[in-house]
């Protein structure tokens, strides 16, 4: 391999590990399919964290006061830790780095057509700073005092007076944690954003791109544009929570209202951050089982541009009966309907690419169909409350928690198992088993609208978030209700039985399942022309690295006869080889490569050593 | 969809291009616009405080902040940004006559944070604490997270005159550091007009 340029070893220490040890492989790999994997699995074990809390916490409000199996009593204490954490460990341990950081990692430089990512080490170093972060979070709940349990938007003065958090060193360190998980995906949003401008294959136009890159790019840049108020906004917290100062205590001057508005122009935004990778995802996947064009590949990218800058501007609605002047609610009220539409939009858009298309209900199809179906309902009850006059009522109340997990699971779960079953022949060079799939498909669907379903009426008839027990609320305790909060925990315990049976196929599957060809779904973006799994360096152990001649999803094309038309072939007629071209043009050749990017500090490192073998 | 769109003539892909902007620049441009949304944060913060507090701002009883000496500071500050234009100029037409004004971006700016230093050994004398007030508290987690950012700064213009003066200093690791120099610079003066005045 041409690889073994001279200049790698200039570094001193840095590059001289004697040899490739498995924890050099799998700890301390700049390949970015490795950390991909490492993001991956490292989510998937906050998952299991985050809903064994879960499982923890509905017990206690289906059978309150009783002992729950594998856990024992659930004090008021432990109900408000677990809760937060819960909230804090789904959204910034397992959304965001599982569909952005892992799928991020792993996909973007093999759809792109290069080796890596632009400045490898610094991924390196995203990854196991987000490890230390998860770690931190993890050991908050064993201090004295116990977790945090001031809920996953922390508002003062619950979480900067340790006389009513009561939670001196958890609040804290929880603080910490989220704050080291930030720096960690600004390390890798910058990575990924400078990655798709500069690393592009050859002839790859900005609308040749495929879909889920752009999504994951757009969601790094509003990651990056919103999380800056937010650590102001962390550090005054705590400053006032150990240093003494009096940003949010209203008794010194401060305002606790300050927190709110930092928080939610972070917050807002943020849940765009996980939407659209979800639906980047997603529109890989409904092309290529559809076997149609996606409709309006323009359109849904100006959409969610728009979506992001919308985003924005209306953050204010989580703050409606926080004290806010009415003509302000007004104002938010319109911003948060109009962001209504572009999302509506893409729905459309989907639905319109799956008009008239083959389409073949394989396990990552119908979740793909199922978030599109799931998300409208989140997004549909997000209207009433954006409207200020009716979120007055259900602000706080339960239809508030079912309307965000309708959001949040399609995209947190179903997007994930989405990308996961889809992308597992190239991960793991091996294939799920389908029928287990698509079981395991059904016994977490149905399971999930028979748990929010019953969220969504106890929240109309007024059933207050974050309450320990309903025993001391006669109103909210009558025999109906709790039937229905029965019903939900009882399909929690249904769902993650299922989930069980995802894990023995998954990790089946990574040893002994059938094996996968290069291409095995016929699709067409450059991810496909690697080996399954992909060879380190990606593309560089073939004859050249790839050059792309078309869009991402030319399916059905009526001058082919085969019906799909990768990216990377070359127009009929036309040798593969790039003909005689005027200028004296240099052959996208890794050397090459290396050479232009000498001065780059990070980029030249690891191609060469990992690849020599 | 028509046959044409697919088959739409396409330039003959050529090896690889030049980036736009080098990567590395392109990366401290992303990073420093995180970091303009930071400082955005806590001005929105500052702004919100001031103007609700009741008994004017500073409040009263409150040691004054020093107005004259910090203005003459700003302009070391704002000159320490020139020193580094002209580096950056010259760089390009000969690299070893950067080593002066590379030299002076660096004086400056450590002139600049020493200055604080003392500025704020001086308010703490006077009794202006960060616990005594919101004003206080504000001023200095503002201003320190400036000179905190005006410190990694200066470590930055020295790694780049290390290389320059070994020459292996690049273009655009130049106009990197630049980027971020360039930026604690100009986050200054608002800083300035905010806070002190
Ligand atoms: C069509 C778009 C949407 C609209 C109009 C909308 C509207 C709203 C409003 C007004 C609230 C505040 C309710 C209250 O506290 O009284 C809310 C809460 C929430 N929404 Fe949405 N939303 C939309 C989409 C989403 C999406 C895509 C996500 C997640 C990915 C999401 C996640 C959440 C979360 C987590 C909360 C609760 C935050 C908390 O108080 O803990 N929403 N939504
Ligand atoms: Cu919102």
């Amino acid at each position: 391999m041409a690889t073994a340029a001279p200049h790698a070893h200039d570094h001193g220490h840095d590059d001289a590990h004697p040899e490739e040890s498995w924890v050099i492989k799998y700890l301390w790999s700049t390949d970015h399919k490795i950390i991909g994997l490492q993001y991956l699995f490292t989510g998937m074990a906050m998952a299991i964290i985050g809903g064994y809390f879960a499982y923890a916490f509905r017990m206690q409000l289906a059978f309150p006061g009783e002992s729950v199996p594998t856990y024992g009593v659930v004090s008021p204490a432990q109900y408000n830790a677990m809760v937060t954490n819960h909230g804090t460990i789904m959204i910034f341990w397992v959304a965001m780095p599982v569909l952005i950081a892992a799928f991020g990692n792993f996909l973007i430089p093999l759809m792109l057509g290069c080796d890596d990512m632009v400045f490898p080490r610094i991924n390196r170093l995203s990854y196991q700073i987000f490890l230390l972060s998860a770690l931190v979070l993890i050991a908050s709940f064993f201090v004295p005092g116990g977790g945090f349990g001031g809920a996953w938007t922390s508002y003062p003065p619950l979480s900067s007076e340790a006389g009513y958090s009561l939670t001196p060193l958890g609040s804290t360190i929880w603080l910490l944690a989220v704050a080291l998980e930030f720096v960690a995906f600004l390390l890798g949003g910058i990575n990924f954003i400078t990655t798709t401008m500069n690393s592009r294959a050859p002839g790859m136009k900005y609308t040749d791109i495929p879909m889920v890159v752009w999504m994951i790019v757009l969601a790094s840049i509003i990651f990056m544009a919103s999380v800056g108020p937010l650590i102001a906004g962390a550090i005054m917290l705590l400053f006032d929570q150990n240093l003494g100062t009096h940003f949010f205590d209203p008794t010194a001057g401060g305002d606790p209202l300050l927190w709110q508005h930092l928080f939610w122009f972070f917050g807002h935004p943020e849940v765009y951050v996980v939407l659209l990778p979800a639906m980047g995802i997603v529109a890989e996947i409904i092309t290529t089982f559809a076997r149609k064009k996606l409709f309006g590949y323009k359109t849904v990218l100006y959409t969610a541009i728009a979506t992001g800058i919308l985003s924005f501007f209306v953050w204010a609605h989580h703050q409606f009966v926080a004290g806010i002047d009415p003509r302000m609610a007004n104002l938010f009220t319109a911003t948060t309907v109009l962001i209504s539409i572009p999302i509506a939009e893409m729905c459309f858009v989907y639905i319109g690419t799956l008009y008239g298309g083959s389409i073949r209900f394989t396990t990552p199809m119908l979740w793909a169909l199922a978030f599109i179906f799931e998300f409208l309902i989140g997004g549909v009850t997000g209207i009433f409350l954006g409207a200020s006059g009716s979120d007055i009522y259900f602000h706080d109340t339960y239809f508030v928690l079912a309307h965000f997990h309708y959001t949040f699971f399609p995209i947190a779960i179903i997007g994930t198992f989405a990308a996961l079953t889809y992308w597992f022949p190239k991960m793991f060079g091996r294939h799920l088993n389908e029928s287990l799939g698509k079981i395991h498909f059904w016994g977490t669907v149905i399971p999930f609208n028979m748990i929010f379903i019953p969220l969504f009426i106890l929240g109309v008839g007024g059933q207050h978030r974050r309450i320990y027990s309903y025993e001391h609320f006669p109103e909210l305790f009558q025999p109906w209700q709790q039937d229905l909060r029965v019903m939900a925990t009882v399909s929690l315990l249904v769902m993650l039985v299922f989930q069980a049976l995802f894990l023995m196929n998954f990790f089946y599957s990574i040893f002994k399942g059938k094996k996968a060809s290069k291409n095995p779904y016929n699709a067409n973006t450059l991810e496909w022309l690697a080996d399954s799994p992909p060879a380190h360096g990606n593309f560089l152990h073939l004859a050249e690295m790839p050059v792309v001649h078309r869009g991402p999803y030319e399916f059905n094309h009526p001058d082919r006869d085969e019906d799909y038309w990768p990216q990377w072939l070359p127009p009929e007629g036309v040798s593969a080889a790039p003909p005689a071209d005027p200028e004296p043009a240099a052959d996208p050749e890794p050397a090459d490569e290396s050479a232009d990017q000498d001065a780059d500090q990070d980029s030249d490192q690891d191609s060469d050593e990992e690849s020599a073998s | 969809m028509t046959a044409s769109t697919a088959a739409r003539p396409r330039p003959i892909p050529r090896g690889k291009r030049p980036p736009l902007i080098p990567s590395n620049v392109l990366a401290m441009v992303l990073f420093t616009l995180t970091e303009l949304m930071f400082f955005a944060g806590l001005f929105s913060a500052f702004m919100v405080a001031k103007g609700m507090a009741t008994d004017g701002w500073p409040p009263a009883g409150q040691p004054r902040l020093p107005v004259e000496e910090t203005a003459f500071n700003t302009v070391a500050l704002l000159a320490s940004g020139v020193a580094l234009y002209i580096a950056g100029r010259r760089f390009s037409v000969a690299p070893q006559s950067a080593k002066m004004p590379m030299l002076v971006a660096i004086g400056l700016a450590s002139f600049f944070v020493a200055f604080q230093g003392v500025e704020w050994v001086q308010l703490v004398g006077e009794g202006l604490v960060l616990s005594t007030s919101t004003h206080g508290s504000f001023f200095y987690v503002m201003v320190g997270l400036h000179a905190l950012h005006a410190i990694i700064a200066i470590f930055a213009l020295y790694w780049a005159y290390r290389r320059l003066k070994a020459e292996t200093l690049v273009k655009s690791q130049l106009t990197t550091v630049q980027v971020f120099w360039f930026f604690v610079v100009g986050v200054w003066p608002v800083l300035y007009f905010q806070i002190y005045l």
